[in-house]
């Protein structure tokens, strides 16, 4: 069986343009070999792939632009720099200042890859990073922090906050992590969302679907008979506002 | 309402300081992509931090923002002439080559002089040698003082630094200034406002002695008495003045896609808003 990470490179490789998968194979190799600085002592060789990824690779079908769906996992940008961060396997300092200075699209990267990263990154500046995207409105960042990262270490409180955050965002809860273990008889996220479900109630607004199922499992309720995919956006009544 | 076909490039608007009922106007009115170059934000910024703040909102929440109205947005970065003349945030320049190098950066501006003073000749000649390291083109914004002699002095500047003529930009102009920039090789922007810089008709009396070749017109919108859909009243001064939908099309979205091109980090394959309702739901409740 194929771990994620080779699962998510040949995935790409599968898609991407012909001069793409050039561009990739050489960011990769550079990316294992790093720690080397650049010609003049700019950034290393891997890093500059790692920000102009999405100038160099395309593919092959036409693609949508940054995807609209923060459930969509990773377009090929995302998966390339996945990969690069993974093959450069930085120090913690260097993953928080690639994050820092990233743009959103490099941040998602950077939060999107924190699970698979080797050596794993500090805890502590790991969840910096997260907490930090979890303050932003930008919906990408907030569906790429709640992942397999923040499923295993964010704390209750914060967790709680991000479920409840994708609600007012509408980030469908397809992108929380581990939402049905975290979830399941959590008393304080129940009455979160009760609370939630009461105010949009009280405002004539429809209460998201996603609260419903969330609630259920935070009550040990029966089994969600729901489709983990999010409803499409069309869907969704005018009332589901953020 | 505009026409089916008519698609609008604004190559220079400060989205920063307009609401999301402005961005749902220019998608309304054709706008479909647009470049907003960093500039002076009304209050002096007091140090470097304060310029890093910014550029990272242009690399990240404002196209977020643009994208659920289906608009692609790409900026541009610099150092302004304004701001060049404090010391205290000179430490800019250093940080700049690694902004450039971003993917949404699809030129180098605004630059230019604003009082044309020693530092702004420095920062200048700075940033024009860091659009030629980076094969970026140059966004470079005439002074509203002292204009036609502060684009004579821009222009020897721009010979003296060898970028190529077709990868600069020359912002603001009037009927003072479109002569010698238009003899200059460079490419020709005009900012369309409400009273000052220039007016939809005035525009239309230039694009028929000048004709459309090179010509970039923008509605620079920002904090100050602008209007964001003065592109799309250049398009209908246009056409009522007899010019064809296809000169339209050629200065509101060919031109601005080919000058900004040369950067090939153009991406205009943003979807509709009708595509992303449910992110355009975070802003239209206006965050948290």
């Amino acid at each position: 069986m194929l771990t994620p990470l080779a699962s998510l490179r040949t995935g790409l490789e599968l898609r991407l343009t012909a001069d793409a998968r050039a561009w990739l194979h050489l960011a990769l190799s550079e990316a294992s070999g790093a720690g080397e600085d650049g010609p003049g002592g700019g950034l290393p060789p891997w890093e500059r792939h790692f920000v102009t990824a999405g100038r160099r690779c395309h593919a092959t079908e036409q693609q949508p632009g940054p995807s609209p769906d923060p459930v969509d996992t990773v377009d090929a940008v995302d998966a390339a720099r996945v990969l690069i961060l993974h093959a450069a396997a930085p120090g913690a300092d260097a993953v928080a200042a690639l994050y820092r200075r990233g743009s959103a699209g490099e941040r998602r990267a950077v939060l999107l890859a924190l699970p698979h990263l080797d050596p794993p990154p500090a805890t502590e500046a790991a969840l910096g990073l997260v907490e930090d995207a979890l303050r932003t409105n930008d919906t990408r960042l907030v569906a790429a922090a709640l992942g397999p990262y923040a499923a295993a270490h964010l704390d209750a409180h914060q967790w709680r906050h991000g479920v409840l955050k994708c609600l007012f965002t509408g980030v469908p809860l397809a992108a929380v992590a581990g939402l049905e273990h975290r979830a399941a008889g959590d008393g304080e996220l129940a009455r979160m969302l009760e609370d939630y479900a009461r105010e949009r109630t009280a405002a004539g607004r429809a209460v998201p679907e996603d609260l419903e199922h969330a609630l259920r499992l935070a009550r040990f309720d029966e089994p969600p008979a729901r489709p983990a995919r999010r409803p499409h956006p069309q869907d969704r009544t005018e009332g589901s506002e953020s | 309402m505009p026409s089916p076909i008519r698609r609008i490039f604004d190559p220079h608007i400060h989205m920063t300081s307009r609401t999301t009922d402005d961005y749902a106007a220019m998608y309304d009115a054709g706008v479909r992509a647009l470049v907003e170059p960093s500039f002076w934000l009304g209050q002096p910024r007091t140090s470097p931090a304060s310029f890093y703040d910014y550029f990272d909102g242009l690399l990240g929440w404002e196209p977020f923002r643009a994208a659920q109205y289906g608009i692609a947005h790409h900026c541009t970065l610099a150092l302004n002439p304004k701001e060049a003349n404090d010391p205290r945030c000179l430490p800019v320049l250093d940080e700049l080559p690694r902004y450039l190098l971003k993917d949404g950066v699809v030129a180098v501006g605004e630059i230019g002089y604003d009082s044309m003073t020693p530092a702004e000749d420095t920062a200048l000649a700075a940033q024009l040698q860091l659009a030629r390291t980076h094969e970026l083109p140059a966004l470079v914004h005439t002074p509203h003082r002292d204009k036609a002699a502060g684009l004579a002095r821009t222009l020897d500047v721009l010979r003296e630094s060898g970028l190529p003529p077709a990868f600069v930009v020359l912002d603001h102009l009037n009927e003072t200034t479109v002569g010698p920039a238009a003899d200059s090789g460079c490419w020709l922007g005009f900012s369309i406002y409400p009273d000052t810089k220039m007016d939809p008709d005035r525009m239309v009396r230039i694009l028929r002695v000048h004709g459309t070749e090179r010509v970039l017109v923008n509605s620079a919108a920002d904090w100050g008495r602008s209007d964001p859909l003065k592109t799309a009243h250049v398009a209908d001064a246009m056409l009522a003045a007899g010019f064809e939908e296809d000169d339209v099309d050629q200065v509101l979205w060919r031109n601005p896609v080919a000058f900004y091109g040369q950067s090939g980090r153009l991406r205009l394959d943003a979807t509709g808003p009708e595509t992303q309702l449910f992110e355009g739901n975070s802003i239209l409740r206006g965050g948290e």
